[in-house]
């Protein structure tokens, strides 16, 4: 692809050199990019793609915007983060695996890699280690929540940061986007939901499909967790599910091992 | 006669995952020609133990970010048949309907996206844009069409939200499942200008004879369930997925691998096509005859054709299962879910080929052992022997190194190889 050379009445744009890359996830997120099919032209006349495996053969180290999906789970992988770190003007991190450990860290939960390993490989010898964040390893300057990210969401993020305006995530949870639009309220069906908790930005996509809210995005700046063990109290919602969806994306981990401490020290109640 | 070529790719491109491929030749012999997993392993099945079967198919559907409502069926069939449920028959036609979807959406993502750019002498479809605008457009449509068409079953196109133990939270509103079904028919006309397209392609000439598993059609073209079967005549029950996959580990791969009669064995659209071929709705049945997919077909490369052949079957097949579903009210959406202690599997067709989840349950319904079984890494040996052939057959034709490579990474894309899910 050509480098820059594009203009708008007679101002030239410039697009930024922007690459991708995953470290371990499903890949899902930068599939997002390409399941915007009705926006996928216009999108990438506001950049230019110079790395991006999954879809191109073509491979370039020259690049300001890194997106990097996955998290960290073996030790080449740090290496390569810090690689794209040095590269990058701006390293973005893509998903909740990116952003928190994701769904692979719920392997950390059992405080044994030997049989985390042993249960899939048995004695077969393989390399992990804990999963950890990108945040754990280098700077991350801008962060996208979800699993999966919201397309919408990326694209505007990515047009924010072409016009170098400011990125700016919602403090207040998924809740006030669901009761926004006038949604039954799924605890009323009875129905588990971390959205009263929850990073908001997702426009409440899984409420609005009767799929209870999972907390991929995070906690809210506003959450409230005393209320909300409250409130599915009185919905008659068993806590062990509430805590196995904090536990999913890793995103709640701080707050679990705060909640985990008070149990401990018998202050629960 | 060719001589010495030693080529190393690593990080193949336009596959999901990584994995690399080596081919050694040295005075005219094949040293060494190599498929090498190198994806990190997440461990989705320690992730899974301990807990609550209504995990298992949101957790499970991250495995795989192409195939994600692939994994989540399976998923959820293994569950349901722990549990000994029966879907209901709307149930099972909407999950085949949004089956169909993704396995139109992978399927055309890699015939545009991954493979076509190889045809036509371009490293990406982003290079195509300009000299085949109509063939991308065309492309995008498709893919678009069948992405709405999975967010209107399951909620979402990727890690889809309505799908659960079950049934389905809500139910699709059926004046858009009109539409869909007009969308549908209006896109017969891309899929015959799609064949053409694939048609005027050189694909190329390699055969190396193999086992071919898939699942075994009862009447219909099989997709969720049933019967297991290979080529080599081989038949076993679902619940027996582990005789039909044999997996093993070996030290170039973090996927594991797997054979059955043979030193290896494929799964995939070409797999199914192969043994099931009767089941192909006319017009797929048409273009197989027309793309010169007949009888028995051993050639790795023709896996894309196939995959053309099922983007049209499974259009077919959406029509006929939205036409019923239009034909009669709704019913329940979801029915209830009583754990009990005990063990399932379900095996579904994924587009890379038959995928396979088991798990055991406590009696509170919470998991105490998982295995899922990967198409890609059933299909990693095969690969593996396609490639140490394809080098000796190339070596005899004295091809050059570049010609090697492009007609070895060809072939493991032709596979489409999912192989982040292969790890998982």
């Amino acid at each position: 692809m050509e480098k820059g050379g594009r203009s708008y009445l007679g101002v030239e744009i410039k697009r930024p050199r922007v690459a991708f890359f995953e470290l371990s996830s499903c890949e899902g997120c930068q599939l997002q990019i390409l399941n915007n099919e009705a926006s996928l032209l216009s999108f990438l006349s506001l950049v230019e793609i110079v790395n991006f495996r999954e879809a191109m053969s073509i491979r370039s180290d020259d690049y300001e915007i890194a997106f990097v999906e996955g998290s960290v789970t073996r030790a080449d992988e740090e290496e390569r983060l810090k690689r794209i770190r040095k590269r990058a003007g701006v390293l973005v991190a893509l998903g909740s695996c990116a952003c928190f450990g994701g769904v692979n860290q719920l392997k950390n939960r059992f405080n044994d890699l030997e049989w985390v390993k042993h249960e899939v490989y048995g004695d077969h010898p393989v390399e992990t280690r804990e999963v950890q964040p990108l945040s754990a390893f280098v700077e991350v300057d801008l962060s996208i929540y979800g699993c999966p990210v919201k397309k919408e969401e990326v694209e505007q993020i990515v047009t924010n940061l072409v016009l170098g305006k400011s990125v700016d995530h919602p403090r207040y949870p998924v809740c006030m986007e669901c009761t926004a639009k006038g949604n039954t309220c799924l605890f009323e069906l009875g129905e588990p939901c971390l959205g009263p908790i929850t990073r908001a930005g997702c426009d409440s996509w899984c409420p609005d499909n009767r799929m209870g809210c999972w907390g991929c995005r995070g906690p809210a700046d506003e959450a409230n967790i005393i209320q909300f063990r409250e409130v599915i109290r009185k919905h008659n919602i068993p806590e062990e599910v509430m805590l196995d969806r904090m536990e999913c994306f890793g995103g709640f981990r701080h707050i679990l091992k705060e909640m985990k401490g008070k149990q401990d020290k018998g202050q629960m109640e | 006669m060719k001589l010495t070529c030693d080529i190393s790719v690593k990080h193949l491109t336009r596959v999901e995952g990584h994995g690399n491929i080596e081919i050694c030749i040295k005075d005219g012999q094949v040293e060494k020609a190599s498929w090498d997993v190198v994806e990190t392993p997440r461990f989705f099945e320690a992730m899974l133990v301990g807990k609550r079967y209504e995990n298992a198919p949101y957790i499970c559907g991250r495995i795989c970010g192409i195939c994600s409502i692939g994994h989540t069926l399976a998923s959820i069939r293994a569950v349901e048949r722990a549990f000994a449920m029966t879907p209901s028959a709307q149930t099972e036609k909407l999950r085949l309907l949004l089956k169909h979807m993704e396995t139109l959406q992978s399927h055309i993502l890699h015939l545009y996206f991954l493979a076509a750019p190889d045809f036509l002498n371009a490293t990406s479809v982003l290079e195509l844009i300009e000299p085949h605008p109509e063939e991308v457009q065309r492309a995008a449509r498709i893919k678009l069409l069948a992405n709405d068409g999975a967010d209107l079953i399951g909620g979402r196109r990727l890690h889809p939200t309505r799908t659960v133990v079950g049934g389905f939270t809500m139910l699709p509103d059926r004046s858009a499942l009109a539409s869909l079904e007009r969308r549908l028919q209006a896109v017969i006309p891309d899929l015959k200008q799609a064949a053409e397209l694939f048609a005027s392609f050189t694909i190329p000439d390699f055969n190396r004879e193999t086992e071919w598993v898939s699942l075994k059609g009862e009447g219909s073209y099989p997709f969720i369930g049933g019967q297991l079967i290979s080529s080599d005549g081989v038949v076993k029950g679902e619940d027996e997925y582990l005789a039909m996959t044999n997996e093993y580990m070996v030290d170039h791969s973090t996927s594991k691998w797997s054979r059955l009669s043979r030193k290896s064995m494929a799964v995939g659209a070409l797999a199914r096509v192969n043994n099931n071929s009767s089941f192909l709705h006319p017009l797929a049945g048409e273009i197989a005859a027309l793309l010169g997919l007949t009888g028995l077909t051993h050639n790795p490369y023709m896996n894309s054709i196939a995959q053309l052949v099922e983007s049209v079957h499974v259009v077919e097949d959406s029509l006929l299962l939205i036409g019923e579903l239009l034909g009669s009210p709704w019913q329940e959406a979801r029915q209830i879910v009583t754990p009990r202690e005990g063990s399932g599997v379900g095996a579904v067709e994924v587009p890379r080929g038959i995928l396979y989840h088991y798990y055991s349950f406590d009696s509170s319904g919470r998991i105490t052992k998982a295995d899922c079984v990967i198409p890609t890494s059933q299909n990693n040996a095969n690969i593996h022997y396609d490639l140490h052939e394809l080098a000796a057959v190339m070596a005899d034709q004295g091809k050059d190194d570049r010609e090697i490579r492009r007609l070895a990474e060809m072939l493991v894309r032709a596979y489409d190889p999912c192989i982040s899910c292969s790890v998982h």
